[in-house]
């Protein structure tokens, strides 16, 4: 046994070990805090936690699959990002390619559950937060930044919506974004839109209104397939991570996950 | 006593205007008179920066060339048209239904005023259906059933003096609520 102990000083004694880890191996609960305080991977999970945090019929653990869905949401997307293009010409036969061409056809229908499955985390996660009381103080910004973040969920779905480009998805966008057109001064069916106004000729109308902003065009083309692809692959799951890392931190913050009242 | 200097004031070498930049210049160091000017005109400069960009980028986001199919074409002759039909040569390109009457030839825009789906004309039980909620509207345009609000939009027609044909321009939308179905430019009399 002499000899097990003998090579496992040996690893942790050895240059490439404590080049990785700064600290020795610590032996003392004092020392494992800070530890973990320490190291930038482990302080992203609290050194402690409060018992009804880690209850699965106290917190449903709906925070938490949200994240793990946004996950792999991200891997799966990355993944499609190989295949898909998105272009009128190719991204109904790209789709079909990937579940009948591409390895594991399963990777588009994962992202696809996935993101119904997140939709629902986040409404979950939500109706749980209310139900403890837990949007109180000191707690009420992270309650805004969360109904943000389900405002963007609700968003990626959107937008994620158009990629298959068959017909589902061109006239579920066309009625989707027709409530653009309603946008109060920015929509050219919009109210107090008609008040704008050069002599008798309208300045808001079909061709520049919100929803033309929005879409890129008069009616969902080439455009708005680019230009939602962009939203859902960049634009929002950038704004959504930065939002998260707010949420997560506020979470800490604002002392943990919150107990039963 | 000898006037000494601390390495925070400056002996001025030139007399200048009392203005704040001068100041600065003069002293090395900002004055409780020209803080406030700096301050206010460093946010109003940044404002100024990220109002602009803002601006950039926003009318980034509407593009000068679009992809769509002109607003304006000539669709051939009134005898093309049978007298009683609603004609659909023109729907799949420029999304117009030309429709021809006793007396009137007009455009209607083949899109729903519920929310934007292509309506389809039912020659058999004489209506346009709208296959996303429903929505129905007579061979005039008028709607009579379903949720959308409105009759359909009829679009500017007329007839090139130069070479006879109509002329459809879906740039100019006529909406019977408003009453301009009986705008002159709204149909073409025969």
């Amino acid at each position: 046994m002499a000899s097990v102990r003998g090579i496992q000083e040996g690893i942790v004694n050895s240059q490439i070990w404590k080049s990785v880890f700064r600290v020795g191996i610590p032996n003392t609960n004092r020392k494992r805090v800070l530890a973990v305080l320490g190291s930038l991977i482990l302080h992203l999970h609290p050194v402690k936690v409060r018992r009804s945090g880690v209850r699965m019929s106290y917190t449903w653990c709906m925070g938490g699959t949200s994240f793990f869905l946004f996950l792999v949401e991200t891997v799966t997307g990355l993944l499609l990002m190989f295949y898909y293009r998105p272009t009128i010409e190719y991204a109904f036969t790209d789709i079909m390619d990937l579940r009948e061409q591409a390895p594991f056809g399963i990777m588009r229908e994962m992202h696809r559950w996935g993101a119904h499955a997140m939709v629902i985390a986040v409404w979950l996660h939500m109706f749980r937060v209310f139900m403890t009381g837990s949007y109180k103080p000191p707690r009420e910004f992270n309650w805004n930044v969360g109904v943000i973040l389900l405002v963007l969920t609700l968003l990626l779905s959107f937008t994620g919506y158009l990629l298959p480009w068959d017909q589902l998805a061109i006239w579920a966008i066309t009625v989707g974004s027709s409530m653009a057109r309603a946008t109060p001064g920015a929509g050219n069916e919009g109210p107090m839109s008609g008040l704008i106004k050069l002599g008798d000729i309208r300045l808001i109308h079909a061709g520049d209104d919100a929803r033309f902003g929005l879409i890129g065009g008069r009616s969902i083309g080439a455009a708005t397939l680019l230009r939602f692809y962009v939203l859902h692959c960049v634009a929002i799951p950038l704004v959504a991570g930065f939002l998260m890392a707010i949420h997560f931190w506020r979470v800490r913050k604002d002392g943990g996950i919150s107990g039963p009242l | 006593m000898s006037e000494e200097i601390t390495p925070y004031q400056v002996v001025p070498k030139t007399p200048l205007a009392g203005s704040a930049a001068a100041d600065i210049r003069e002293q090395g160091e900002m004055t409780r008179r020209s803080f406030p000017f700096v301050i206010t005109a460093a946010w109003l400069a940044l404002t100024a920066a990220l109002g602009g960009l803002a601006s950039v980028l926003g009318r980034f986001m509407f593009p000068n060339v679009l992809f769509e199919p002109v607003q304006k074409f000539k669709a051939g002759f009134v005898a093309d048209y049978a007298v009683g039909e609603v004609d659909e040569r023109w729907k799949d390109k420029f999304g117009i239904w030309l429709v021809r009457t006793e007396e009137t030839v007009y455009a209607l825009i083949s899109v729903c005023t519920h929310l934007g789906c292509t309506p389809n004309w039912l020659p058999t039980q004489n209506k346009f259906k709208c296959p996303c909620h429903g929505s129905g509207y007579y061979k005039s345009g008028v709607n009579f059933e379903g949720p959308t609000p409105r009759p359909l939009e009829r679009a500017k027609i007329s007839i090139d003096p130069s070479d006879g044909q109509i002329v459809v321009d879906k740039s100019k939308q006529f909406h019977q609520e408003r009453g301009e179905w009986t705008d002159p430019e709204s149909f073409i009399k025969l």
